[in-house]
């Protein structure tokens, strides 16, 4: 009976696993079906490098350079300004804070992690981009950096708290044996415990980009949406995720820009399958 | 001889729990003083307490006063200061995870060293005083943590000699160790005699009596009695001394 017992819960187990497996591929299927079906009307050079995207104009121009050029820009910019931010928080939540300022802070972080994206997009709409806009003098406040700005708030927490969780399981006897040999807390920190957690600092900037990347909601808010090739950071750009928010609902099921659209989507998957994929080699190679 | 270190009165409290009790001691330079005692007698807190690394313990209260070369190390002294002239080799040899090079330059590149030729010489004599050197002079780009635990141990003091301290506390270096690395250890030890003072922790009493010119003997916290190595081992003062080296013990 018990063997049986347990038997049972080990294929439940399996099953599940499994499931996990199989709803991933199903997913890939279901986008690469739609997906490639454009490739039929339009040339994969022209979908990856054209740089007109008017699906609506007779014929549809379908050329995603802007929208991936949009993405990469703001997700650059977000991944500049959160890194080194969540880097320094990573470091003093974890070496330099007394106890109760660190239960603070962890608290802090956590609370950031749980607000809605719509949320940060109306914040940032109403507050970032008319500081933005006076703070350049440009026309408009919805711009590649203002949305950087909302995503690294949104970035923030995953990369502090894998950051943190890197550092802090760094043996403690590498920075006794550290500051034994009279190093001081900065060049221990510098020296010791940021290399021995490097590979786990990798893995969370890769997460914080692969957040930031899929990032739909507050983009589409404040980026100011104008899939035009950016020249500035200080320019309204459109990304991948929000063309597919704002446009899947108005088209035609089964035309080329609706096939577009799943094609789009295919890359993003692309993307940030392989970002994880980074992420995670960088996170096995700490267990070497 | 002169005395190098000066132990007046110190106390030591963890969360209220007082785990070291009013010691006052003092090691001459130059000189090797054996600690040894029970489990729990204090003696890793003794010497975690000589160069500050119980800092690091937010728990920890100190009281009394350690003076090196006359200075107390706690009013008038840095804790960088204070550990880099006393250096500690810990029980568990752990080599900081880069390679054999690195890790012995490691000490002397944050002080300042910074002439490859210089760190070479370093190196070299550091692993000669070890007597690590020809084990690894073909290799010390390779990761110290590849070497055998009694090589580790090794290069770990190795390390603590880069740095030219003035005093080597050693916590139990030898408890992992085989009985060949364990002489090669206390070889080093003996041979550093002449420059280093050295404190050595251990549990081993016959170690103590060998490397040991004068030995401590602590219990619960107390220095029970501290004399000539001879004279502790064949006649301790003490009768709680006797009870220990005799094996009488609790
Ligand atoms: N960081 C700490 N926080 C709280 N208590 C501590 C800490 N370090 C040591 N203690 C306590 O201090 C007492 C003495 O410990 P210590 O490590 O100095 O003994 P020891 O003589 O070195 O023992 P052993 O021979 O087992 O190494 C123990 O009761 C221990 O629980
Ligand atoms: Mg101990």
């Amino acid at each position: 009976m018990r063997r049986f017992k347990e038997f049972l819960i080990e294929k439940i187990i399996l099953l599940n696993g499994f499931a996990c497996i199989l709803f991933v591929i199903l997913i890939f299927f279901f986008l690469a079906k739609d997906g490639l079906t454009l490739f039929k009307t339009v040339s994969p050079w022209h979908f990856l490098f054209g740089t007109l995207w008017n699906p609506l104009a007779e014929p549809p121009q379908v050329g995603i350079l802007p929208l991936f050029l949009g993405s990469l820009i703001v997700t650059l910019g977000a991944t500049v300004i959160s890194v080194p931010l969540g880097m320094a928080c990573a470091i003093f939540i974890g070496e330099i804070a007394p106890r109760w300022i660190r239960e603070l802070l962890k608290a802090g972080v956590e609370l950031l992690a749980a607000i809605p994206s719509i949320v940060i997009g109306f914040i940032g709409m109403t507050m970032l981009g008319p500081i933005v806009k006076n703070l350049f003098h440009l026309p408009t406040g919805l711009t590649a950096l203002t949305g950087s700005l909302a995503l690294a708030f949104m970035a923030i927490p995953t990369i502090v708290s894998i950051m943190e969780d890197a550092i802090s399981s760094v043996p403690r006897s590498y920075k006794e044996g550290s500051l034994a040999l009279g190093a001081t807390h900065w060049q221990t920190i510098h020296r010791v415990i940021i290399p021995a957690a490097s590979s786990g600092i990798v893995a969370a900037v890769m997460l914080g980009i692969g957040r930031v990347i899929g990032e739909t909601m507050a983009v589409m808010m404040l980026t100011g949406n104008a899939s035009v090739l950016p020249k500035t950071i200080l320019e309204p750009v459109r990304t991948m995720t929000a063309t597919i928010a704002a446009e899947m609902g108005e088209t035609v099921r089964g035309s080329e820009h609706y096939f577009a659209l799943f094609a789009l989507g295919l890359v993003l998957f692309v993307i940030t399958f392989f970002i994880n994929l980074a992420a995670d080699a960088a996170l096995h190679q700490k267990q070497k | 001889m002169v005395d190098k270190i000066v132990v007046e009165n110190l106390s030591i409290d963890y969360g209220g729990v007082r785990v070291l009790k009013d010691m006052s001691l003092s090691v001459k330079e130059h000189e090797i003083l054996g600690v040894i005692g029970p489990a729990n007698s204090g003696k890793t807190s003794f010497l975690r307490a000589l160069n500050r690394l119980n800092d690091l313990d937010i728990s920890s209260r100190l009281s009394g006063s350690i003076r090196l070369n006359g200075k107390d190390i706690n009013r008038e002294m840095d804790a960088e200061e204070v550990r880099k002239k006393v250096a500690m080799v810990f029980a568990l040899p752990i080599p900081l995870p880069m390679s054999i090079f690195d890790n012995i330059a490691y000490g002397p590149r944050r002080h300042g060293v910074k002439k490859k030729k210089k760190l070479e010489e370093i190196v070299e004599q550091s692993l000669k005083a070890a007597f690590l050197w020809e084990e690894v002079k073909d290799r010390l780009s390779s990761s110290g943590m590849k070497l055998s635990g009694g090589q580790q141990q090794r290069l770990c003091i190795a390390r603590t000699l880069a740095v030219e301290p003035e005093v080597i506390l050693y916590d139990e270096p030898c408890s992992g160790l085989d009985p060949i690395s364990t002489a090669k250890v206390e070889d080093a030890m003996r041979e550093l005699k002449n420059r280093y003072t050295q404190i050595l922790v251990t549990n081993n009493v016959k170690q103590a009596a060998r490397v040991g010119d004068r030995v401590a003997f602590f219990l619960m916290g107390e220095l029970v009695e501290i004399g000539e190595a001879g004279q502790l081992f064949t006649a301790p003062k003490d009768k709680r001394t006797e009870d220990y080296l005799t094996g009488r013990f609790g």
